[in-house]
């Protein structure tokens, strides 16, 4: 691999995704619809919710193929730097491919002007990345992330939701995609109330992630049995954190004493 | 017609090399060193703004002294090059020493090829996951190529910083013996520099999946004034 150098004229700058495509290697765009003929995996629920010190991100474990469950590991939360996290819904290979390329967008902006971008300026370089793939989403590939993370310069979290056009939608309180993300956000509307602290907002993402699971059949609910639980993330001033399994284990079995406390059965 | 005057190689050879060295020897210098937990770059650098020691990598840093916006050239070629090679194959399998090659292929194209050679002199440093995996990369200014052990010194004046830096560096010392030795040997029997006027940062053996990390204006000051500070790195 050679050493990059280009003219002063047609200098990428410190855009990586351009990096990439004056490199060649960026992906060809299906030239004819790919689903329906061929089969792919699709990563579905998703939801971010803002709380008093910075923004909750979470998302199932489940990966489907038409009606088969492709994998049940699969993650779909993702840091993007330091202070800011991505969760993906849709066509799973591109859109892993999606977030390691805006994870090192970020990162290759930074080493190269030696200051990281701002918050909204993250949130618009993946709106320029969802769009960028538009031809692709024509053909059954469609990738719909949200964005959420820690805004430094406003001391606050911020939510920002897509759609396959690469519109970007700033939301205030909390944001959803995937096939689930129905039944996941009515839940988080029911329960969420302004200035929520992390831990009742990390019960909150976890019981929409149930009902949605409860719902929907591309949306995996927590497995006990292997010990598979959703990806959950807090993002606020001390970074990306994710909430350990043993943590989201002990949140579950108390969401399902609940339940069965609901539906007048055993309790704990 | 005329016919150019001709010129011996090793007349045009010296030439060159004598005009980049000149150009090296107008700026500041700069040492690298290695401690127990990483490598310290230390620049001495009066600008906030304009650094002389960036982050390429995870585990690489680069370090350039001469003309700024030619080793600031290279800089960005060397994270380009990083970038893309750890984006189509794995974080792990981008190294300094294809990096440093790489440097001295294109150093030594400019310097035989060009109207002018390079008025640079940098350096490739990886931080190791054991002190014996170090790795320091000097490359001057006509592509060649020294793989250094423990410390090095670049730019203006080296020979004598460096039998200073010899002297006073202690192989799997701390970082704050290092630190001071890397500010002492650039400052010299004559002068002292202060902590406005030097630019500190390490490869962290031990820290985040990004090792590159800048040294507070702070915490240098107190290891150089000798008071017990409360959060050194390593």
């Amino acid at each position: 691999m050679n050493l990059p150098s280009f003219s002063s004229t047609d200098d990428p700058g410190p855009d990586f995704a351009a990096l990439v495509r004056r490199a060649g290697l960026s992906p060809v765009v299906p030239d004819g619809p790919v689903d329906g003929r061929l089969t792919f995996t699709h990563g579905t629920t998703c939801v971010a919710v803002r709380y008093e010190h910075g923004v909750v991100m979470a998302g199932d474990r489940r990966a489907t193929s038409g009606n088969f469950i492709s994998h049940r590991t699969i993650e779909k939360v993702f840091p993007a730097d330091r202070h800011s996290g991505v969760a993906i819904a849709g066509a799973a290979g591109p859109a892993v491919e999606m977030v390691r390329l805006f994870q090192l967008q970020l990162e290759h902006y930074e080493k190269v002007e030696g200051s990281p971008l701002s918050l909204e300026g993250k949130a618009n370089q993946l709106s320029q990345m969802v769009r960028n793939h538009l031809p692709a989403a024509m053909q059954g590939l469609a990738v719909v992330p949200i964005f959420a993370g820690y805004d430094t310069s406003r001391a606050a979290g911020r939510l920002f939701q897509y759609d396959v056009t690469g519109g970007r939608y700033e939301e205030y309180d909390h944001a959803s995609t995937g096939s689930g993300s129905l039944h996941a956000s009515t839940v988080v509307k029911m329960g969420w109330r302004d200035s929520l602290d992390a831990d009742a907002t990390i019960d909150l993402v976890l019981r929409a992630l149930y009902e949605a699971a409860d719902e929907d059949s591309a949306t995996g609910g927590p497995d006990m049995l292997r010990g598979i639980f959703p990806v959950v993330a807090t993002i606020s001033t001390d970074g990306f954190q994710r909430v350990p399994d043993e943590d989201l284990r002990a949140r579950y079995s108390s969401i399902l004493d609940q339940v069965a406390i609901q539906r007048g059965g055993a309790e704990s | 017609m005329t016919a150019p005057f001709y010129v011996a190689p090793e007349q045009m050879m010296k030439d060159r090399a004598d005009y980049a060295r000149k150009g090296i020897a107008r700026g500041r210098a700069l040492t690298a060193c290695t401690y127990d937990q990483g490598i310290l770059l230390c620049a001495e650098n009066p600008s906030r703004m304009l650094r002389k020691v960036s982050e390429i990598y995870d585990r690489i840093a680069f370090a350039g002294v001469g003309k700024y916006n030619e080793f600031d050239q290279l800089r960005i070629a060397g994270v380009r090059h990083a970038d893309l090679k750890g984006f189509s194959f794995s974080r792990e399998d981008v190294d300094a020493r294809s990096l440093a090659n790489q440097y001295a292929q294109m150093l030594g194209q400019v310097f035989t090829h060009e109207m002018k050679p390079m008025e640079v002199e940098i350096l490739v440093a990886e931080i190791g996951h054991e002190p014996s995996g170090d790795q320091l990369f000097h490359i001057l200014y006509d592509g060649t190529l020294v793989d250094e052990t423990g410390w090095c010194v670049l730019g203006g004046e080296a020979e004598a910083i460096g039998s200073r830096l010899g002297a006073a560096w202690v192989d799997g010392g701390t970082f704050d013996q290092a630190l001071t030795a890397a500010v002492g040997s650039l400052a010299g029997p004559d002068r002292t520099l202060g902590v406005d006027e030097v630019e500190v940062a390490v490869l962290d053996r031990h820290g985040a999946r990004r090792a590159f990390r800048r040294i507070e204006d702070d915490v240098v000051a107190a290891i150089l004034n000798a008071v017990p500070v409360p959060d050194t790195p390593g």
